[in-house]
């Protein structure tokens, strides 16, 4: 298990499945997380794999993803595209109105959890 | 054929689109998508069941006047003309107006309350803008003919193309836009705030007190990039979420405000926020001009009070304040915090929205609408604040979102 900061964003594949959100390529498009290979390599994990997030607002099991090297987050951070996974461990609320999407602490490690279907995500 | 039609995606609201037939020319990957046909929801329900426009329209009256608090949501991909009707209807039944900006840019809004904003139009930056800074945002993946219309390619009168421009790209991660740089910074996660302080620092001939690291930049690195932004002849700072939604939110827009503010004692620069949905201004603007807020507008007491945090939809849905919510063009339930989503799910939801999506999952009463820019016209407002008429390109069995509104207003 390693410490990390998330980081929230757009992607293409994301935006152009906006409009589809019950569909298998938007589900694709926002249930993995972005790492550097240093990072992946201290937890364990290749490129496929699950691991567990967890961050003071709660966790989620996401698929590892590892850009080409020149896009990797730097390490110690992890991007996850924004949706309805991502929420799971961000939005820290502080009084403005708008939650903290972005730059919030959490810890991340491999795991043999199965990640949720978009349904089993709304209904837990 | 079909000319000058605007896309209705982001907030470039490019209004340069062609169509022969089902064929856009001009479009980007995500316009692409947005005109393609895709899944709709193909008729009004009611807990799930198929019913009439008339009767989901009056049972959506029916929840929105018994609550005694209804939330209002949404609005950003909707047209001025709808918000309008929705901003009455939310002061008719004593309801909370609010709209996406609350999880988006809504700092902005805040830090422009307080400090005002040196502004400009898309087109100030393609014609003059000889330095075009992004920070914390990414539009080759979020906007993506940003750069050939509007910034780093455009083809304006002074300046006239990608030669005649310095282009800063400054984020916590290397994106695609990174590519565009001539210059290009990483820095820490929440550290724009003293960033920009620094960078005033150098500016205002202070940087005797700049430390010597600022968020992931060395003093000489903080120095020379000031020395590049003051160079400009015409600047433009384009910013993202990556200010609105760290550490700081507001303080760091207000931030980026006074260091635009001192740059203009030097030379000329604008500051522009890159705004998500197509008329995400809109739905700021129509409430602005309407009772004068933007947002977190709340009607309980009969007349319009405006508390961000107290009156946010997020905050609103946690405590549970709202016992019944409408959802008018947005998708709360993908975007929201987990605790939010829960009290929508306890709660009757109305929807109103072309396409299904996990709104719709916990939605009581869907009711299907038009795609706005595609099958029902009316006024937008780009990204900038210039507003565009928005077309009808296809024909479709759907009601618009006007209409619903004025259906659903004469009943209330």
């Amino acid at each position: 298990m390693i410490e990390v900061v998330v980081i929230t964003g757009r992607t293409t594949e994301q935006g152009m499945t906006i409009d589809e959100k019950l569909s298998e390529a938007y589900m694709k498009a926002v249930n993995y997380c972005e790492m550097n290979e240093k990072d992946m390599e201290k937890i364990g994990v290749k490129e496929g794999d699950r691991v567990i997030v967890r961050s003071e607002v709660g966790e989620v099991v996401l698929y590892v993803k590892k850009p080409e090297v020149d896009l990797q987050p730097p390490e110690g951070i992890i991007f996850i595209p924004m949706g309805p996974y991502a929420n799971r461990v961000v939005g820290i609320l502080n009084g403005s109105g708008t939650p903290q999407y972005k730059g919030v602490k959490a810890t991340i490690e491999k795991t043999d959890k199965n990640v949720l279907s978009i349904e089993e995500l709304i209904s837990t | 054929m079909v000319k000058d039609v605007v896309c209705t995606f982001c907030g470039n609201a490019c209004d340069d689109i062609e169509f022969e037939e089902e064929y856009g020319v001009n479009l980007c990957p995500l316009g692409e998508a947005k005109f393609s046909k895709k899944d709709r929801i193909k008729a009004p329900m009611i807990d799930g069941k198929e019913v009439t426009y008339e009767e989901a329209i009056e049972k959506a009256a029916e929840i929105l006047k018994e609550a005694k608090r209804p939330l209002l949501y949404g609005w950003s991909s909707t047209v001025n003309e709808a918000i309008r009707l929705g901003v009455i209807i939310a002061e008719k039944i004593g309801g909370i107006y609010d709209q996406c900006s609350s999880v988006c840019h809504a700092p902005t809004t805040l830090a422009m309350i307080e400090q005002g904003i040196v502004g400009g139009t898309l087109g100030q930056a393609k014609n003059r803008a000889d330095i075009v800074v992004f920070w914390g945002c990414n539009p080759v993946e979020a906007h993506p003919r940003h750069p050939t219309r509007y910034s780093v390619m455009a083809k304006g009168f002074l300046t006239k193309g990608r030669l005649d421009r310095k282009v800063i790209v400054v984020d916590v991660r290397k994106t695609p836009t990174a590519y565009l740089a001539t210059d290009f910074y990483v820095v820490k996660p929440n550290s724009d705030f003293a960033i920009f302080t620094a960078l005033r620092s150098a500016i205002n001939g202070n940087e005797n007190a700049i430390p010597d690291e600022v968020g992931g930049l060395k003093r000489d690195e903080i120095i020379n990039l000031a020395e590049k932004l003051e160079k400009a002849k015409y600047g433009v700072i384009f910013f993202g979420l990556g200010i609105t939604h760290t550490r700081g939110h507001e303080r760091n827009v207000e931030a980026v405000i006074k260091l635009v503010q001192d740059l203009n004692r030097k030379t000329r620069y604008i500051l522009q926020p890159m705004r998500g949905h197509f008329n995400v201004v809109g739905s700021g603007e129509v409430p602005a001009w309407e009772v004068g807020f933007e947002y977190a507008i709340d009607f309980s007491r009969k007349y319009a009070r405006f508390s961000p945090g107290e009156f946010t939809a997020v905050e609103a849905l946690i405590r549970g304040d709202c016992d019944a919510a409408m959802i008018v063009a947005s998708d709360p339930v993908a975007h929201f915090p987990k605790k939010a989503v829960d009290r929508l799910k306890e709660i009757p939801v109305i929807q109103i929205d072309p396409h299904p999506n996990l709104t719709t999952k916990v939605a009581n009463v869907v009711i299907p609408t038009a795609i706005v820019g595609i099958e029902a016209e009316g006024t937008i407002y780009r990204m900038d604040g210039i507003p565009l008429r928005v077309k009808k390109i296809r024909d479709s069995k759907y009601m618009s979102d006007i209409e619903v509104m004025e259906k659903l207003l004469e009943k209330i």
